[in-house]
C-alpha cells in the first residue's frame, strides 16, 4: 500500500508540477482525506507506555526512497509507541518531495538524501528547526551474483564492453558517484543514466547492465540479486541524510517524536542494519 | 452477402452520394447550439487548455533564449522526433495488417487477442518497460536469442527507444485502423477478386486507399503518442543524451534541479507537437476525405 | 473471348430468336434436366454454363440448377430473399458452394477455384467501382490484376469506354458519375477482364426511372453483343424480360418455373409470377369450356381443356359494374368489394375481394365514374375470350 501510494504521489506530483496548477490543493486532499477519519476514530483515552505528553493524530513523513525499509520499521514501532497515533509516509526522489513540500504539500518531517535537496525547503524557510543529518549512505558497486566480470574497483568500471548505469547526475545517487569518479580523475562512459537509485539496481537485478553505482543500503536491500563490491573513492562522496522538522507541520508535537525516534539509539540501530552509516558528529 | 433488396442499395452513398451535393456550407453555425452541450463542450475544453496556459504564463520567458541554446535541448528533440517517427513507422508495418486480420478474418480466440492488443494501453508504462525488458532485455525470454544469435541487444540503444515507444503507440494505430476497416464495405475487396485480384493485391491497391483517412489518423495518434513516451523508454532504454535521453526523459530530470529548464523544455517539445501535428492534419485529413 | 469484342455489332437478331425457340423444356418445373450429368467430362468441348447451385445457410437451402449455352442471357427472377444473390456470389466464388453442388464453364470445374482465378465478371448492384481511382483505372484494374502492362491495360480501358460513350469521363472519380454512367463503367469494367461468364446482380435497381429506361436498352445491346454466358439477377420482371433470353424464376431457394419470357409472361404457374407479369392466375379442372376453379366460382374459357389447369387474364380484361349488368353478354361475372386502390401512371388498379379475388385496371375517368372506394361494392365481368387456360 504504500509503495503504490509513494508512485502515486511522486507521479501526479511532477505532472502538476509542471503544469503549476493545483499541485497544493490536490496533494493537500490526498493528505487530509487519510488524517481526517483517523484523527477522529483515534482513541486518546488509552494509556500507553511512554510518559510524554499524551500524542495523536497522523504524522506525515516525506522520506527518500532510499530510506524506504528502515522508515516503514520505525513507523510501526512508533505505532506501536504510541497507540492513537499513525505515520502516513511519503517515498519518492528527494528532489520531487522537496518540490511539493515548498508547493504547499501539508508535511510534518522531511528526510532528504542530500544536503542540497533538503537546502531546497531551508531555502524557502518551510523548515521550522535546523536540518540534523541522522545518517550517512555510502555508494558500493552492485555488479551481478558472482560478480562475473571480476570487478573489484571504481577503475574495473571503465573497462570497455562492460555495461555500467549510474544515476542522472540531477539525483544525490548520481550526483555523488560523478564526485566520487572526478576525485579519482576516472572518465566513466555509463550507458544510461538512470532516473533514480532503484532503477539503476534494477538494471543490474534484470541483469540488463553489468554494474551500477548505487547506495550501500540498496545492495543490501537486494539481498542475493546483487553483489557488493565496496570500493575506496565511495569515501570521498558520502552522502549525508539529513532530517527537519516542518514549518507549517499540522502535527509538530507527534513529528517531533518521530525524529526523536529517528535519532535515538533503537532509530539508528535499524537504520545501520539496513547498511547506513552513524553520523560522525 | 445480402440477399438483393432493391429497396436497400446502401452504397448509392458511396458511389454517388455527392450528387446529393454533400457540400457542406463551411463556418455555417446553426444557430441554436443546445446549451446543455455547449456549456460541458466549454469546460472540456478549458480542462484541457488550462494546464498548457498555466505552464505558458508560468514559463520562464526571461532565461528561456539561454535554456534553448543548450546543445541537448536540439539534440533530445531530435532523437524524440526521429524516434517517433520510426516508431510509428514500425507500427504501420505490423499494426496494418493486425488490423486487417481482426478486421476481416474469423479465427479461434479473435475477441481475446483483440483484447491483447488493446493491453498496453491499460499496462502502466514503467511495466511496459519492465515487461520489455524481461522479454527482449539481453537476459530476456527472446532478447537473450537476439543476443547469441545476432549479437543484438535492445535496452540502452536507440532501436530500444523506438521499440518501447512503438510497443505503447501501436495499439491506438490497431484499433483506429481496425474500427475504419470495419466500418469500410468488404464487398470492395471482393469486387477486386472478382476482377483477378488475390487476396492480397485487393487489399493493396483497394482496401488500404479506402481507409487510408483512417491510417493517417491513427498514425497521427500512434506518433503523439510515441512523442510523450516516457515510463516504458526510460525503463527499456535508459537515458543517455543523444542515444535514448528523449525530450520527455530530458523534461522529468530537468525537473529534478532545474524546474525552469524543464518548463522551457516542455514549451519546446509542446510547439513542435502543435506545428507537426496540425501540418499533418492539413494535408492528410483534407486530402483523404 | 478474344476478337469478339472487336467485332461488335453483328449479332443482334440472334438473341431475339431464341426468345422463342431457345427453351424447349419450358414449362418444365422440376429440377434437373434430362439426366444429362456432366459430372466427368474431361474433353474440354461443351461449352458454356452447367450448375447446379448448392448453397446451405442456417435453415435455408439453395438448390437451383442453371445451364446457359454462350451467348444466352439468363436472368434470375424472384421476389427478395429467394437466394438470388446467393446463387450469384456461388457463381462469382465468393459463396462456397456445398455439399452436392457442381459449377462447370467451358468444360472446365470451377467449384475449388478462388473467385480471383475464375473466368468470371460481376457488375454488382451499386456498382462498387472503387472511388479513389478514375473512370479509366476502374477499368484497368481488372487487365492490370491479369498482368497486362500499365500503359496497355489503360488503352484497353480507353477502349472499353469508348464504346460505353463515356470516352470524356476516363479521368473521373466515380463519386462524379451519375448513376447511369456509373453502370457503365461498372459493365465495362467487369467486360475489361474477357470473361467467359458476366454475372450482373439488379443492374438497374440502383437507377431512377428515367434513366433506367436508356441504361436498360444501352444494356441490352451490350449483352446482345457479349459472346458467352451472361446471368443477371433481378426482382424486376420488366428487365427480365427485355434483357434475358430465358428466364429462371426462383422462389425460396427453388426454381419454379423457367422458360422464355413471352412464355413465362403468358403462363405464370405460381401467384408470384403471375402478380410480377400482372395476371390474375386461378387454378382449377377443366371440362371443357368451363374451369371450376379452387378459389370457389366457375369460369368460362375459350379453349377446350379437360383436368387440372391454370386460367390466367389480365387485369385489364376485367370490367367494373356499379349495378348488376344486365344486357352483357361476359358469361364470367361476379360480385365483388374493393379491397384497394393503387396509382400505376394513368391507370388505376383495383384490387378486389369477394366471391373471387382477382386484380382489375381502370382508367381514372372510368374509376371516378364509377365513385370507387375502399368497401365499395362492384360487379366483375371478364370475356372468355380474354381469358387463358391451360395445363397445370
Amino acid at each position: 500500500m504504500t509503495t503504490r501510494s509513494a508512485r502515486r504521489n511522486r507521479r501526479s506530483t511532477r505532472t502538476l508540477q509542471v503544469a503549476a496548477v493545483g499541485a497544493a490543493a490536490l496533494l493537500a486532499l490526498s493528505a487530509c482525506s487519510s488524517s481526517d477519519d483517523k484523527a477522529d476514530s483515534s482513541d486518546t483515552t488509552k494509556s500507553s507506555s511512554s510518559s510524554s505528553p499524551k500524542l495523536s493524530g497522523t504524522v506525515t513523513v516525506f522520506a527518500a526512497a532510499s530510506l524506504k525499509e528502515s522508515f516503514t520499521a520505525l513507523g510501526q514501532q512508533f505505532e506501536k509507541e504510541h497507540p492513537g497515533t499513525k505515520v502516513t509516509f511519503s517515498f519518492g526522489g528527494s528532489d520531487s518531495l522537496a518540490a511539493s513540500i515548498t508547493g504547499g504539500a501539508p508535511a510534518d518531517v522531511f528526510a532528504a538524501a542530500s544536503p542540497k535537496t533538503m537546502a531546497i525547503v531551508t531555502d524557502k524557510g518551510d523548515a521550522a528547526t535546523a536540518p540534523a543529518t541522522f545518517v550517512r549512505n555510502q555508494l558500493e558497486i552492485a555488479t551481478l551474483p558472482g560478480n562475473p566480470h571480476k570487478v573489484a574497483s571504481l577503475k574495473d568500471l571503465t573497462k570497455s564492453g562492460l555495461k555500467v548505469v549510474l544515476c542522472d547526475k540531477t539525483v544525490p545517487c548520481g550526483a555523488a558517484a560523478q564526485k566520487a569518479l572526478d576525485a579519482s580523475k576516472l572518465k566513466l562512459t555509463p550507458v544510461s543514466y538512470e532516473q533514480d537509485v532503484k532503477s539503476a539496481l534494477t538494471k543490474v537485478e534484470l541483469k540488463e547492465a553489468d554494474a551500477a553505482v548505487v547506495y550501500k543500503t540498496d545492495v543490501k536491500a537486494a539481498g542475493d540479486k546483487v553483489e557488493g563490491v565496496e570500493f575506496p573513492e565511495s569515501a570521498d562522496a558520502i552522502n549525508d541524510y539529513p532530517i527537519a522538522l516542518l514549518k507549517d507541520a499540522p502535527n509538530s508535537a507527534a513529528a517531533k517524536a518521530f525524529i526523536a525516534l529517528v535519532q535515538s539509539a533503537d532509530g539508528q540501530k535499524v537504520l545501520t542494519d539496513a547498511g547506513f552509516l552513524k553520523p560522525t558528529s | 452477402m445480402t440477399p438483393s433488396d432493391p429497396s436497400a442499395a446502401p452504397a448509392d452513398t458511396l458511389t454517388d452520394g455527392p450528387r446529393r451535393g454533400r457540400g457542406r456550407t463551411p463556418g455555417r453555425v446553426r444557430g441554436g447550439t443546445p446549451l446543455p452541450l455547449l456549456v460541458p463542450a466549454l469546460v472540456g475544453l478549458a480542462f484541457l487548455l488550462l494546464p498548457l496556459v498555466a505552464l505558458l504564463i508560468r514559463a520562464p520567458w526571461r532565461s528561456l533564449p539561454d535554456q534553448l541554446a543548450k546543445p541537448e535541448v536540439w539534440q533530445a528533440l531530435r532523437l524524440s522526433l526521429f524516434s517517433a517517427t520510426a516508431a510509428t513507422a514500425v507500427s504501420l508495418v505490423l499494426g496494418v495488417p493486425l488490423a486487417w486480420l481482426l478486421a476481416r478474418t474469423r479465427f479461434p480466440g479473435r475477441g481475446l487477442v483483440r483484447a491483447l492488443v488493446t493491453l498496453p494501453l491499460v499496462l502502466p508504462p514503467v511495466v511496459g518497460g519492465v515487461a520489455l525488458l524481461l522479454a527482449l532485455g539481453r537476459n530476456g525470454v527472446v532478447g537473450r536469442l537476439l543476443d547469441t544469435w545476432f549479437g543484438i541487444t535492445l535496452p540502452f540503444t536507440t532501436a530500444g527507444v523506438v521499440v518501447a515507444e512503438a510497443f505503447v503507440a501501436m495499439p491506438f494505430l490497431v484499433i483506429s485502423v481496425e474500427g475504419t476497416l470495419r466500418a469500410a464495405d468488404p464487398r470492395y475487396e471482393e469486387a477486386a477478386m472478382t476482377l483477378g485480384a488475390s487476396r492480397f493485391t485487393a487489399f493493396r491497391r483497394v482496401t488500404l486507399p479506402l481507409i487510408a483517412p483512417g491510417i493517417a489518423a491513427g498514425s497521427v495518434l500512434a506518433w503523439a503518442r510515441a512523442l510523450g513516451e516516457f515510463g516504458a523508454t526510460i525503463t527499456f532504454a535508459g537515458n543517455f543524451p543523444g542515444r535514448t535521453q528523449t525530450m520527455p526523459l530530458a523534461v522529468y530530470l530537468a525537473l529534478q534541479s532545474d524546474p525552469d529548464a524543464a518548463i522551457a523544455l516542455s514549451l519546446v517539445l509542446l510547439l513542435v507537437s502543435v506545428a507537426v501535428l496540425a501540418g499533418l492534419r492539413d494535408r492528410w485529413m483534407t486530402a483523404a476525405s | 473471348m478474344t476478337e469478339a469484342h472487336e467485332a461488335h455489332p453483328a449479332r443482334t437478331a440472334e438473341p431475339t430468336d431464341k426468345d422463342t425457340a431457345g427453351d424447349p423444356t419450358g414449362t418444365n418445373t422440376d429440377v434437373g434436366p434430362t439426366g444429362t450429368d456432366t459430372t466427368g467430362d474431361p474433353t474440354g468441348t461443351d461449352t458454356g454454363l452447367d450448375a447446379r447451385l448448392v448453397v446451405r445457410r442456417g435453415t435455408f437451402l439453395l438448390d437451383v440448377e442453371l445451364a446457359a449455352a454462350p451467348g444466352e442471357v439468363v436472368a434470375l427472377l424472384g421476389p427478395n430473399g429467394a437466394g438470388k444473390t446467393t446463387a450469384l456470389r456461388a457463381l462469382a466464388g465468393l459463396t462456397p458452394l456445398s455439399e452436392g453442388g457442381r459449377l462447370r464453364l467451358d468444360g472446365a470445374a470451377l467449384d475449388r477455384t478462388p473467385p480471383e482465378a475464375r473466368p468470371v465478371g460481376v457488375v454488382f448492384q451499386d456498382y462498387l467501382l472503387f472511388p479513389h481511382l478514375s473512370a479509366l483505372d476502374n477499368v484497368a484494374f481488372g487487365p492490370r490484376c491479369q498482368g497486362v502492362p500499365k500503359a496497355e491495360a489503360r488503352a484497353q480501358a480507353a477502349v472499353w469506354l469508348e464504346r460505353m460513350g463515356l470516352a470524356e469521363f476516363a479521368g473521373t472519380r466515380p463519386r462524379r458519375l451519375s448513376g447511369g454512367q456509373a453502370q457503365r463503367v461498372a459493365v465495362a469494367r467487369a467486360l475489361a477482364t474477357r470473361p467467359r461468364l458476366l454475372l450482373l446482380d439488379e443492374p438497374l435497381a440502383a437507377l431512377d426511372a428515367r434513366t433506367r429506361l436508356d441504361v436498360r436498352a444501352q444494356l441490352r445491346h451490350h449483352l446482345a453483343d457479349f459472346e458467352a454466358v451472361a446471368v443477371l439477377v433481378t426482382h424486376d420482371p420488366l428487365d427480365a424480360m427485355v434483357l434475358a433470353d430465358r428466364l429462371v424464376v426462383v422462389e425460396d431457394g427453388r426454381v419454379v418455373q423457367e422458360g422464355g419470357p413471352s412464355d413465362i409472361a403468358r403462363r405464370p404457374r405460381t401467384d408470384y409470377i403471375a402478380q410480377l407479369v400482372g395476371l390474375n392466375l386461378y387454378r382449377g379442372e377443366a371440362e371443357g369450356h368451363t374451369v371450376a376453379l379452387e378459389a370457389g366460382p366457375a369460369i368460362t374459357t375459350t379453349e377446350r381443356l379437360d383436368g387440372p389447369v391454370f386460367v390466367a387474364f389480365p387485369p385489364g380484361a376485367v370490367t367494373l359494374h356499379r349495378d348488376r349488368p344486365t344486357g352483357s353478354s361476359a358469361r364470367n361475372l361476379w360480385q365483388c368489394r374493393v379491397a384497394g386502390l393503387e396509382t400505376h401512371g394513368d391507370q388505376i388498379r383495383v384490387a378486389l375481394t369477394g366471391e373471387l379475388p382477382l386484380a382489375a385496371d381502370l382508367t381514372t375517368v372510368a374509376a371516378a365514374e364509377l365513385g370507387l372506394h375502399a368497401g365499395a361494392p362492384v360487379w366483375a365481368t371478364v370475356k372468355a375470350a380474354q381469358t387463358h387456360a391451360y395445363p397445370a
